[in-house]
């Protein structure tokens, strides 16, 4: 007997997005990454075409992070640093051989510390001067001063090809615009929502932002805490991406460490629950199995902070990538 | 696909003789579309009509049990290929493993363990489904007897881990019927196998590393009779395992090809890294594993893998929730703190566990959100000021309590002035945005308030 296995093919492609720029381009990374461009579903590389690699970024804030939501586990492994994103970002890219990094400007928050955008600047020049990966920058949240933040961390990094996030539906306008000015890119971020997230693509193209300068954030529901949401609608949006719907055709990116590290699973220790397990492990796994099967969802940018849990990550991709 | 009621009666005799029960061919027809009762009623059914509907009403992925009594595990009746399609519906079991070759104090331990691993979460019992036992002695009466020892002391069903059939039939006679199911045949030793498990109802798995070959060993071995039957198309990287559960599920829901409808077992294997074997784990969680084999574990594991299982398997077309109205930790009294919240199950439980741990029994006032979560609930407009209000002052809290303070939670801070208007003479007090802190502020706020 023979079985006709299906190969499932598709009308549509997802949009090569490029993160960084070397010299050759006018920049000074040390390297590009490109992802997306693939014609199949997340990894089914036995029926088409995945011409990259899914990419993960290190985290890094901008300020010494909260105790609540950057626990003993992972403060540990950068216990040198917290207050030195600079040290930091040295150490992610020498060490732990990061590709790609996150700076996460929390401290601008005016609920926080409400650090002065000239300071963020001025960090991200710095990052920019000591490390020569690509680089995303993250917001703290939305609202008027977290725009203009990015959009002068855009200018005065112009030729970098850095990525902003995030656009949000209320707050897209000026980003879009620097997006477009600066030539970065932009991730679109929407709650959990197909039709939310087509709608904001199409009004930032409206506005003129390439197809291919655009990261969809579908918002990650933490691991027990809405994962099922997230894990679904990405499988939809690129469904119909592959189906042809241009307007949905971005590659994904994914804040995994922001949802993980904060939940009530990875912050009990095992002497407060025996039945848990070491809480280091029990850490680790927590933010890679939600990274790994995001993954399976779709994911093309994962941004994590554990160095152990992301190199697992990359381990498994490699695997699947070495076919 | 499954018939209509109208395609159901075309293919009857239509001579209403009321043989089924039914008054007439129609009404019999409308019952089997709505499969409450099976065709056999009607002793003039065509061959024809029986195979229209035997293949329509068989689903296409088959139905199997594992074990019996309260512990018995199902797999199969899957549908989609996409949870969001319809739902995933038989979680995949997972199993771990215990070698027979331990000693008595360790192998006891490890079983125990594995009984242990059981948590409650989001109102829901999420736990480990089976006792995996490795056949590592390669003696048959070591094998039985652990095999013993796991019936007596696991309610959990047995994986029979072991490549030798006469092994597993020595473990199969002390454990007795329906006892769990055999791991290990191959295409060699299928027919000794299936005999072992036809006779004893057991489940078994049949495993090939060609697909092509692992439906024609299927066919054969239920041919056997052999009634609750996986399939394993063996791995070799996470690559094979995407490709292989993926085409298995496909052919499965296509139908055309016959072998292919029964669940899928994925066996891991030995010393490999335990985060990665995690990770294979939760890839046959997200991608179509019915049974999951873990040899070597630690309990760190359990939480993450479970949880996401939880998450899979949760049905996309209803939030799990509670109802509405008060509810009570522990034994709260006319001056404990009202809570109030959302319907939503994972919130609830959050919170009313969080309550508990701080020590002080307290009234939860749950407003009907349609099962949306704190800020979900909120900005969908279930959860206004003015809403949570007015619903508050129905539920009937105020003949519980002498004070007039409630706690309300700390995302949804700005709908404390609507409140107050909606609640006049009450105090509505902020919490803390996570439950987490609950027990801080009931010591720095709330009792200091008394
Ligand atoms: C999963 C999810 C969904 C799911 C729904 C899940 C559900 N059943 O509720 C879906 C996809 C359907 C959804 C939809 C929407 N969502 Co939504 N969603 C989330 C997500 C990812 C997780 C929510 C969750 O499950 N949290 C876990 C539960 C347990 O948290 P919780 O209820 O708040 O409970 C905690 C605390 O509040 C506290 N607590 C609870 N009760 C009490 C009581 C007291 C007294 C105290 C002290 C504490 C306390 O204890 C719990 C643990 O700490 C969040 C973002 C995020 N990462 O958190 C967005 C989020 C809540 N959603 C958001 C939005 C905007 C929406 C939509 C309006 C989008 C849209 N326009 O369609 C819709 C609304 C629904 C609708 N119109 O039908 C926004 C809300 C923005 C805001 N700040 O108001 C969020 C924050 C995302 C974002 N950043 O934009 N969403
Ligand atoms: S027994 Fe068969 S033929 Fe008779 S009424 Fe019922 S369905 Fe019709």
């Amino acid at each position: 007997m023979s079985i006709n296995l299906p190969k499932k093919t598709w009308p549509g492609s997802i949009a090569e997005v490029t993160l960084g720029k070397t010299k050759e381009n006018g920049g000074s990374r040390g390297s590009e990454i490109v992802v997306g461009g693939q014609n199949a579903l997340p990894l089914h590389l036995f029926e088409g075409f995945i011409p990259h690699r899914p990419v993960i970024a290190f985290e890094i804030p901008d300020v010494e992070p909260p105790e609540n939501d950057w626990t003993p586990i992972v403060r540990e492994v950068y216990k040198d640093m917290l207050n030195d994103p600079v040290a930091w970002s040295k150490l992610v890219v020498e060490k732990y051989g990061a590709k790609l990094i996150c700076l996460h400007f929390i401290g601008a928050n005016p609920d926080r510390l409400d650090r002065p955008i000239a300071e963020c600047v001025g960090l991200l020049k710095e990052i920019v001067a000591a490390v020569d990966v690509p680089i995303i920058v993250q917001g703290y949240g939305t609202g008027d001063k977290n725009s203009e933040m990015l959009a002068k961390c855009a200018e005065e990094c112009r030729g970098e090809g850095i990525t902003l996030a995030s656009a949000v539906d209320e707050h897209y306008k000026t980003l879009a615009a620097a997006a477009i000015a600066y030539d970065c890119n932009l991730v679109a971020e929407t709650p959990i929502d197909v039709n939310l997230a087509k709608q904001l693509n199409i009004l930032l193209t409206d506005m003129n932002v390439p197809k291919d300068r655009i990261l969809i954030d579908p918002l990650t529901g933490g691991l027990g805490y809405g994962y099922e949401y997230t894990y679904s609608v990405m499988e939809r949006i690129r469904l119909q991406a592959l189906g042809g719907d241009v307007m949905m055709c971005m590659p994904f990116i994914n804040f995994v460490g922001q949802e993980t590290w904060k939940v009530k699973e990875v912050k009990m220790t095992a002497a407060e629950e025996p039945s848990w397990g070491s809480e280091k492990e029990r850490g680790i796994l927590w933010e890679a199995t939600t990274a790994y099967a995001l993954l399976q969802a779709g994911s093309d940018i994962l941004v994590m902070r554990h160095p152990e849990a992301i190199a697992q990550v990359e381990k498994s991709i490699d695997e699947f990538m070495s076919k | 696909m499954a018939l209509t009621g109208l395609q159901i009666y075309k293919l009857l005799p239509q001579t209403n003789c009321k043989e089924c029960g039914f008054p007439t061919c129609l009404a019999f027809a409308m019952k089997l579309a709505a499969k409450q009762v099976s065709l056999d009623l009607c002793p003039d059914a065509s061959d024809e009509a029986k195979a229209a509907l035997g293949a329509a009403s068989v689903p296409p992925i088959k139905k199997v049990s594992i074990g019996s009594g309260n512990h018995r595990v199902e797999l199969g009746e899957e549908v989609v290929l996409f949870r969001h399609d319809k739902t995933f519906y038989n979680e995949t079991a997972l199993a771990l493993g215990v070698a027979d070759d331990l000693p008595d104090e360790e192998f006891q331990r490890t079983v125990k363990t594995i009984n242990d691993a059981n948590f409650e979460r989001a109102g829901e019992n999420i736990a480990v489904s089976m006792v995996a036992l490795i056949d590592k002695s390669g003696d048959a009466a070591a094998f039985a007897a652990r095999a013993k020892t796991v019936k007596d002391t696991s309610p959990l069903p047995i994986a029979l881990v072991t490549e030798d059939p006469s092994r597993a039939a020595a473990a199969v006679e002390v454990t007795g019927e329906a006892g769990g199911v055999l791991c290990g045949a191959t295409a060699e030793t299928a027919a000794d196998f299936a005999e072992i498990a036809a006779s004893n109802k057991w489940a078994m798995v049949i495993k090939s590393n060609s697909l092509e070959e692992l439906g024609e060993l299927a066919e054969k071995t239920t041919a056997a009779g052999v009634k609750d039957l996986l399939i394993d198309p063996g791995f070799k990287t996470q690559a094979d395992i995407l490709h292989n559960q993926t085409q298995i599920r496909r052919i499965a829901l296509d139908r055309k090809e016959k072998g292919y409808g029964y669940p899928s077992a994925l066996s891991i294997q030995e010393g490999i890294d335990p985060y990665q074997a995690a990770l294979l784990v939760s890839l046959g969680v997200t991608k179509y594993a019915g049974l999951v084999i873990l040899p070597e574990w630690h309990n760190w594991q359990f939480l993450p893998l479970l949880t996401l299982r939880q998450n899979i398997y949760t049905d996309p077309q209803k939030p799990l929730q509670v109802d509405g109205g008060i509810y009570s930790v522990g034994e709260p009294n006319e001056n404990s703190p009202v809570y109030i919240s959302t319907n939503f199950s994972l919130t609830y439980f959050m919170l009313s566990s969080e309550i508990d741990g701080s020590g002080e029994a307290a009234h939860i006032v749950i407003i009907d959100a349609e099962g949306m979560s704190v800020l979900t609930a909120w900005s969908a407009g279930k959860f206004g000021g003015e809403q949570v209000g007015k619903a508050v002052l129905a539920s009937g809290i105020a003949d519980k309590i002498k004070h007039r303070h409630v706690i309300i939670p700390g995302y949804v801070a700005v709908i404390k002035g609507e409140m107050e208007d909606a609640m006049k003479g009450w105090d509505i007090m902020v919490g803390p945005q996570e439950a987490s802190d609950i027990p801080a502020y009931v010591k720095d706020v709330w009792l200091p308030l008394k």
